[in-house]
């Protein structure tokens, strides 16, 4: 297996972690945080890929055919899941905070400290 | 029904309660809901009871498993999920069970105005936080483990963030959500390197699998991925930055469990990797991982006490006692042996009991004064020195060790392993009970007792105890009879673990169990089963234990005296205290408290500093 999948995988979360440290918006943050996320993503497929390899579903392919690794897929899946619940609540956070401080900028927060 | 059958059960009934809660709040009255957690919480603590009556004085047959939906091994391989009961697990469960239904109990009539037409949402979302926290403890899986760690963060995120009106909690809840996801993908980029490795999930058949590699940079790096994540969890430097954050904003009752347990199983997941997976052939060097851990651990260990004595915020000082804390559970777990390993559930659980008590009973002072500020409450509550007061001062000096208290037995043990090892480490022990027992008696003789003078305010960067909105909105009303009972019931049971017979054996046991990987292979029918030879019996209190356990409460008492009469003292010999205390917290506390700067893209980067500085040193002691 080729190890480009897994540098991209590592740029990926790179990149995330850059915007999450410079970001000056709430919002972009946790956008930031979600692309980290995808790095898990590119990891779990290209770990399960296997060349000249076809959906992991029997209902159409014979039994003995080349396919990918179904687990790797499930796990993929119930990660987005997580994601995608944190997400949620995370940006809800953001919209409450944007009412009760007036601002989503991080840098603008100072209320605990020290 | 058999004993492996109650594992998954451990799991069922909180989770089951949870979604009772949220479907019939609508429905039932504030005391429905109520009834209905108490009733749950019971059952859990029942069921993990049983488990653990069971399993601690042995089974001929190993640690009971469950395959679940029957989805057992063949010939080694299987993409089933298990759950297994060892001791130490279910008994990390067992303290989580107790602990919620100490604050089921105490958030009884807590909230004045629980949202309008949803009484159960809290009830439900502790529920469902206690099944995210046992069915960590309960795993078998990695994967798995990594699902019930963000069941049991996004449960924590929503209850810190739970009162969403007030401007403080929504701002530590969010950098607590956005840092323990991230290092919750970290982790999961690092089960997605083990299964590309060994195309296994479960810990124990990674750890078979490892045996047939050489430890290279991609062990390595799944090994620190796996690893950042439980330790942001459990709140090691460089990555606690948000647990103060949450810690100080979040309710009262939500304080005592993430502060009692949470932050330990942190800790736990951490030896649970290590042990089961990675402590094999083709896993990592102990000699690097108790080199590099220990060292960690005693960096935990010296922040967090030096910014717990640095605090006015109450809660925030006890958030930064369990930092401190943290950092010796981590140089216990660290010794890579069986006597740590027992030390450290020993120590977790008194603690527990210990640092819960201490948060419901700041939980009264912010319910009576609406204010959990050390100056600001300067001599106001003379009135609650009664009960409050003194039930404050004994967790305080529960804290710092003194003996019989459970939290000084485990500190006794642990630091005979850790001396054991080197010598240096009780050092680390004596500093951090002495620093945050100290920082709890000085608060106690503010506080209650108006001692000294009125302390200055210090020009560093800071966060007061005021403003702080007081969870309860009736002011003149009496302290709720929960608030005070259940505090007292967790010191109570403190003094009784700490006295309790046979103890030693019962832990020591757990640790050789915990320690060896033929248990829990044979546990899933991996290999067959062998008997465990149990050698470990914990020395229990013993002189060097009780002088060094009595030597920090000492410590702590006469640090809370110095810095609450410390400037009436005349003489040449306080004047150079007071300048040589003056030079510490500007020279060496004040870049600290600076560091600690509350911004998020300051903790992201603490985070990534520290993953790199982790790779960086298994990398070159591999």
């Amino acid at each position: 297996m080729s190890v480009f999948p897994f540098l991209v995988a590592g740029w990926i979360l790179l990149v995330g972690l850059y915007g999450m440290v410079t970001s000056r918006n709430l919002i972009q943050a946790i956008g930031c945080l979600a692309v980290a996320q995808c790095s898990t993503y590119v990891l779990l497929l290209a770990v399960g890929y296997r060349r000249g390899g076809t959906a992991p579903v029997y209902s159409d392919i014979p039994t003995h055919s080349k396919v990918v690794d179904p687990v790797v897929q499930a796990l993929a899946l119930t990660d987005v899941v997580v994601g995608a619940t944190v997400t949620a609540l995370l940006l809800g956070l953001v919209l409450q905070l944007n009412k009760r401080h007036g601002t989503i900028d991080p840098d603008a927060l100072t209320g605990l400290r020290g | 029904m058999s004993l492996s059958d109650l594992l998954p059960l451990a799991v069922a009934v909180p989770l089951i309660g949870a979604a009772l809660l949220a479907v019939t709040g609508h429905w039932i009255r504030r005391r429905g809901c109520d009834i209905l957690a108490a009733v749950f919480t019971t059952a859990e603590v029942l069921v993990l009871l049983l488990l653990w009556l069971r399993t601690a004085h042995g089974t001929p047959s190993g640690s009971p498993a469950s395959w679940l939906g029957g989805w057992r091994l063949h010939d080694g391989e299987g993409v089933g999920i298990v759950l297994v009961g060892d001791p130490l697990g279910v008994g990390f469960a067992l303290l989580a069970a107790l602990l919620v239904l100490a604050v089921v109990a105490y958030a009884w009539r807590y909230f004045d105005e629980p949202p309008a037409r949803m009484p159960g949402t809290f009830p439900a979302l502790v529920l469902l936080f206690e099944a995210g926290m046992c069915g960590f403890a309960l795993t078998g899986d990695l994967f798995n483990a990594f699902v019930f760690f963000e069941l049991m963060g996004v449960a924590a995120y929503a209850l810190t963030g739970y009162r969403v009106e007030d401007p403080r909690p929504v701002q530590g809840a969010l950098t607590f959500g956005i840092v323990n996801s991230l290092a919750a993908y970290c982790s999961l980029l690092g089960i997605g390197m083990l299964y590309a490795r060994t195309g296994e999930l479960g810990m124990a058949q990674i750890g078979h699998r490892l045996v047939e590699h050489r430890t290279d940079l991609l062990t390595v790096t799944a090994f620190v991925l796996v690893l950042t994540g439980l330790l942001v969890k459990a709140a090691a430097v460089p990555f606690h930055f948000w647990l103060p954050d949450a810690h100080a904003v979040a309710p009262t009752p939500v304080c005592m469990l993430l502060s009692g347990v949470m932050v330990e199983l942190g800790v736990y997941g951490a030896a649970r990797v290590y042990w089961t997976v990675f402590s094999g052939p083709g896993g990592m060097p102990p000699g690097a991982v108790r080199g590099v851990l220990v060292c960690l651990g005693a960096v935990t260990a010296l922040v967090g006490s030096v910014m717990c004595w640095q605090q006015r915020h109450l809660k925030r000082l006890l958030a930064f006692s369990t930092i401190g804390h943290v950092g010796l559970f981590l140089i216990a777990v660290a010794l890579l042996n069986a006597d740590g390993t027992a030390g450290f559930a020993l120590y977790a659980a008194g603690h527990a009991e210990a640092k819960a008590a201490l948060f419901a009973l700041t939980g009264v002072l912010l319910d009576q004064y609406g204010s959990v500020d050390e100056h600001g409450l300067f001599g106001k509550a003379r009135a609650l020195l009664g009960r409050t007061g003194v039930l404050y001062l004994v967790g305080g000096l529960a804290l710092a060790g003194m003996p019989p208290f459970a939290a000084g037995l485990g500190k006794a043990v642990a630091e005979h392993a850790a001396g054991a090892w080197l010598p240096l480490l009780p050092v680390f022990f004596v500093t951090v009970s002495a620093l945050t027992g100290g920082a709890v008696l000085r608060a106690f003789l503010r506080v209650f007792l108006g001692a000294g003078t009125h302390p200055r305010e210090a020009s560093a960067p800071e966060t007061s105890g005021e403003g702080e909105e007081p969870e309860v909105r009736s002011p003149e009303r009496r302290i709720p009879l929960p608030m005070l009972v259940v505090p007292a019931v967790l010191l109570a049971s403190s003094l009784v673990l700490g006295l309790a017979p046979g103890i030693g054996r019962v832990f020591g046991r757990a640790g050789d169990l915990f320690v060896s990987r033929s248990d829990y292979t044979a546990a899933i029918g991996l290999t067959p089963p062998t008997q465990v030879h149990h050698a470990t019996v914990l020395p229990g209190w013993t002189v060097e234990g009780v002088a060094l356990g009595v030597l920090a409460v000492l410590l702590a008492c006469a640090l809370a005296a110095a810095a609450v009469w410390g400037r009436r003292l005349r003489g040449a010999v306080a004047a150079a205290g007071r300048a040589a205390m003056e030079l510490a917290s500007g020279r060496l506390a004040r870049p600290l408290r600076v560091a600690h700067s509350g911004r998020l893209g300051d903790d992201v980067a603490w985070l990534a500093v520290g993953v790199a500085a982790l790779l960086a040193a298994f990398s070159l002691l591999r």
